[in-house]
């Protein structure tokens, strides 16, 4: 069989070219202006505060997403001390230990600090905390205003009978706020009491899925657009701020309402990697992400709440969303040593 | 004499040595890199039999076999009678429908899953059925391209002799097309199944905790336990199931051997012909057609009503991006413009040498598609870091899409180019023709329609590959399906109807980008 493939040949080195165009078009010249910042999928910043930043530092920001909290701390841990990155934020407490354990990060002090809440500032010298968030039980308001059941209050209230096969929550060995449930009953009904808690959920029809987006956007009711049919979510603090904020058309009062009992409080960190390009501008960074500026723009783009004391909320935040006053929270090093057994004991309770 | 033996080592040496080197680098390296990092300690290679051997590695395994097998064959039989009308006949719109079949092919996985949970009956949505119907769903366009491509090549006197005969349609099928169709369609299914075999987002979002394949255990393994021995184990069985795989269905192929002719003009259905066509690719259309008009409806709804925000939207900046997010259009035509050419380029290479018998290549080239995204994105990490830090750069966007396009280039071809009759070339030699000739005005315009196949699907492919490319793009240059992921992890009524917006959007430009490419190569080539 003869073909003969001149004639392709020539076809394909003009579309090789035009390929190789393309991509080189797309790259600009890589100099040691820019600082790289690795994060987990649910960051995010105003452009304005971005070019504000870049302005006052003359390095342009970029940012790497990297999977969730956990994702994101694998993948900067298989890169330690050759990181693909200068900074990296999204270390919450649940991962805190790997991250100092993994040997991952300089220590840093910024001087921006003394403006932090000290509630917030006690976890170690290598990281920096940024803001904080609480994952809480959602409810749809208008399910239960239908059928006249009061919305549960408490975490003991879910297994009692009217609320049975009304709760969804989130598979803690795959989703960072169903490991935030997890922790929140842990550190509520203790060692001794937890797993009958969650065969009590189990026996009273508690859905686990794999994630939050499934969860919130496909089990739950009260989502905008969402077919769910469950009114009860694990989600977060500022969800029903967030319904409001994105509703496709002005609304009074939220959808949904968060439950101020069994919040648990995420704290997430930055940190400046060990082998940074640009150490320098990683810590300009971090300092940064402590200014004013930053702090502010925290809740709208990422709907959670600001570490720096006296920075005032978005208005929707005020109106619709919680900052709980007590929230659960368990140590690090507690975390640390416990979470694969405890997820592990979870999923025999409630998947098996 | 001399002179094109010459060329023909030459040709010979490019031919093979283009798509190995680019293979060694993009695909080798990293893989060895990450495995040298899972399963050497102190030096010393540590293999993990033991956990080969654990009693949920087997249930995986045994699940990722099964449910892929049962994909396969319920494709095959949903996909063929579309396969064959679109083969046969020629009628009104045949070029829509052919554009149409590759719109599930290229959506988001998290967004047919979205439109699939919302049409499924409640308890049918966390079944292995709603895995398998899924699975069908995107590789009827493999199937009807692949299959279909060879199928309209075939001489249908063939077939009419053998009606004259007095054979029955059924016996016509199976005693002359089947046969004559094997090759195509061994290479079809050995796609389909390498694609169930190695599913990942239909796996997550349909079977929830429940149903793991390999490919959603090495991601637990890798991405969330950091345990990189256990994730290398399973990557290393995958690797293995998926170069058997290739190596039988390679035989299987070769076995049935490839005796196929030109076509003359395809002709117009009539008499019964007419109720067959209709009937198969109305019913093919209305299953392909249920789950994008569920998500039309979906980027159409607000509030209680219908409207265009959503897609106005797309013009504003949002938190969810770090570009407004029509930007992202832009990005995913020039990375899977950019990923076309490179397939084009490796894959016809590539093509050439498998038609010339160097079939090893062809079972090389097919691996990427069993290596796990998630390992080969670890290997990019410690593989690309110096001298030149291809890690955080743009090119390798397109690099990794276009190795998980090539096979596809390849699979098109491959039947063509073993198709071609020599005689025709040697007879358009004796007439006169110069090589160049033979090539510009016998051989390539019988390539015409199966290099557009390979373009279209190539295009398709990385429009919609998310696997590897979220691990590799910029947060400011999302690709549309990255886009729509980010849009989609995000609560709120306008943050779904913006990705259910980018999702249309991504039809349609798959659709009018397979129909163009379609249209002037063809076009072309039958003048």
């Amino acid at each position: 069989m003869t073909i003969r493939c001149k004639g392709l040949l020539a076809l394909l080195a003009i579309l090789g070219a035009l390929g190789a165009a393309g991509c080189s078009g797309s790259e600009g010249g890589e100099a040691p202006t820019d600082v790289v910042l690795l994060t987990h999928d649910s960051f995010a910043i105003s452009k304005q505060v971005k070019a504000a930043f870049e302005e006052e530092s003359g390095l342009t920001l970029r940012i790497l997403q990297g999977g969730d909290a956990n994702e994101m701390l694998n993948r900067a841990l298989l890169t330690a001390g050759d990181p693909q990155a200068d900074v990296i934020f999204g270390i919450d407490d649940s991962v805190l230990s790997r991250a100092l354990a993994g040997d991952l990060l300089d220590e840093y002090a910024s001087d921006e600090l003394e403006q932090v809440d000290p509630e917030y500032d006690e976890a170690d010298d290598h990281v920096t905390p940024i803001d904080h968030g609480e994952v809480c039980l959602n409810v749809d308001r208008a399910w239960f205003a239908g059928r006249g059941v009061p919305p549960p209050s408490t975490l003991e209230s879910l297994t009692e009978p009217r609320y049975r096969n009304l709760l969804v929550v989130e598979n803690p060995a795959t989703s960072s706020p169903g490991l935030a449930f997890l922790l929140a009953t842990v550190d509520r009904f203790g060692e001794d009491g937890w797993e009958a808690y969650w065969r009590a959920l189990r026996a009273n029809g508690v859905l686990a899925v794999d994630g939050w987006e499934e969860a919130y956007t496909q089990q739950f009711s009260g989502a905008a657009g969402s077919p769910g049919k469950r009114p009860i979510v694990v989600s977060y603090a500022t969800s029903p701020a967030a319904e409001v904020i994105f509703s496709s058309k002005p609304l009074e009062t939220a959808p949904t309402a968060a439950i101020e009992d069994g919040c648990y409080r995420q704290v997430e960190y930055a940190g400046v990697l060990r082998g940074a390009a640009n150490e320098g501008g990683a810590r300009a960074l971090i300092d940064f992400m402590l200014s004013e500026r930053f702090q502010a723009d925290v809740p709208g783009s990422m709907f959670v709440y600001p570490v720096r004391a006296g920075v005032a909320l978005p208005e929707a935040f005020v109106e619709h969303a919680i900052v709980p006053e007590d929230p659960l929270q368990l140590p690090a090093d507690d975390i640390d040593e416990n979470r694969d057994r405890w997820v592990a004991r979870w999923t025999e309770i409630v998947v098996r | 004499m001399d002179r094109d033996r010459r060329a023909l080592t030459l040709g010979g040496v490019a031919t093979v040595g283009v798509p190995v080197a680019f293979l060694a680098v993009f695909f080798a390296w990293p893989l060895l890199a990450i495995l040298e990092r899972s399963l050497v300690s102190d030096g010393k290679l540590d293999l993990p039999f033991d956990v080969l051997t654990r009693r949920s590695t087997l249930d995986v395994a045994w699940f990722t076999l099964w449910q892929a097998t049962a994909s396969t064959a319920l494709t095959l039989v949903a996909a063929l009678p579309l396969a064959w009308a679109l083969a046969r006949f020629s009628f009104r719109g045949r070029a829509l429908v052919e554009a149409l079949v590759l719109v599930p092919f290229v959506l988001p996985t998290v967004v047919v899953a979205t439109a699939f949970l919302a049409l499924l009956p409640d308890g049918a949505e966390r079944t292995v059925w709603a895995i398998l119907l899924a699975h069908v769903f995107f590789n009827v366009a493999v199937v009807v391209r692949v299959v279909g491509a060879f199928w309209a090549g075939l001489d249908p006197r063939l077939d009419d002799a053998a009606a004259t005969l007095g054979a029955t349609p059924v016996q016509r099928h199976l005693r002359v097309t089947a046969p004559l169709l094997a090759p195509a369609l061994a290479s079809a299914a050995s796609i389909v199944f390498l694609f169930c075999f190695t599913s990942f987002g239909v796996i997550v979002v349909l079977g929830g905790i429940r149903y793991a394949t390999l490919e959603v255990e090495i991601y637990n393994q890798a991405a969330r336990l950091f345990d990189l021995r256990a994730a290398a184990a399973l990557a290393l069985l995958q690797l293995a199931a998926v170069g058997a795989t290739v190596l039988v269905s390679g035989r299987l192929e070769r076995r049935l051997g490839g005796a196929a002719s030109r076509r003359g003009p395809a002709p117009r259905p009539i008499g019964r012909d007419r109720i067959r066509v209709g009937l198969a690719v109305g019913c093919s259309l209305a299953l392909l057609a249920l789950p994008p008009l569920a998500l039309v409806l979906r980027s159409l709804e607000v509030g209680d009503g219908y409207g265009l925000d959503h897609y106005a939207s797309l013009l504003d900046e949002t938190p969810a991006l770090l570009v407004v997010p029509w930007h992202a259009l832009l990005n995913s035509l020039l990375f899977a413009g950019a990923a076309t050419a490179i397939a084009l380029v490796v894959g016809i290479l590539a093509a050439v040498a498998v038609a010339r018998g160097r079939r090893g290549l062809d079972a090389l080239l097919m691996l990427p598609l069993g290596a796990s995204a998630v390992m080969l994105g670890f290997g990019f990490l410690l593989a690309f870091d110096d001298p030149w830090d291809l890690r955080t750069s743009a090119a390798i966007v397109p690099i990794v899409q276009a190795l998980v396009a090539i096979p596809f280039v390849v699979r098109s071809l491959v039947p063509a180019l073993r198709a071609l009759e020599v005689r025709l070339a040697e007879a358009a030699a004796v007439l006169g023709a110069s090589p160049w000739q033979v090539r510009r005005e016998v051989e390539l315009p019988l390539l015409a329609r199966p290099l557009a196949v390979a373009a279209g699907l190539a295009f398709a492919v990385a429009l919609g590959e998310f696997g590897a490319t979220v691990f590799v793009a910029r947060a400011d240059r999302p690709t549309v399906p990255v886009a729509i992921f980010r849009f989609l992890g995000r609560p709120g009524a306008d943050n779904v109807g913006t990705a259910m917006a980018l999702s249309v959007a991504l039809m349609v430009m798959v659709t009018a980008v397979a129909l163009a490419s379609e249209r002037s190569l063809v076009g072309r080539g039958s003048r």
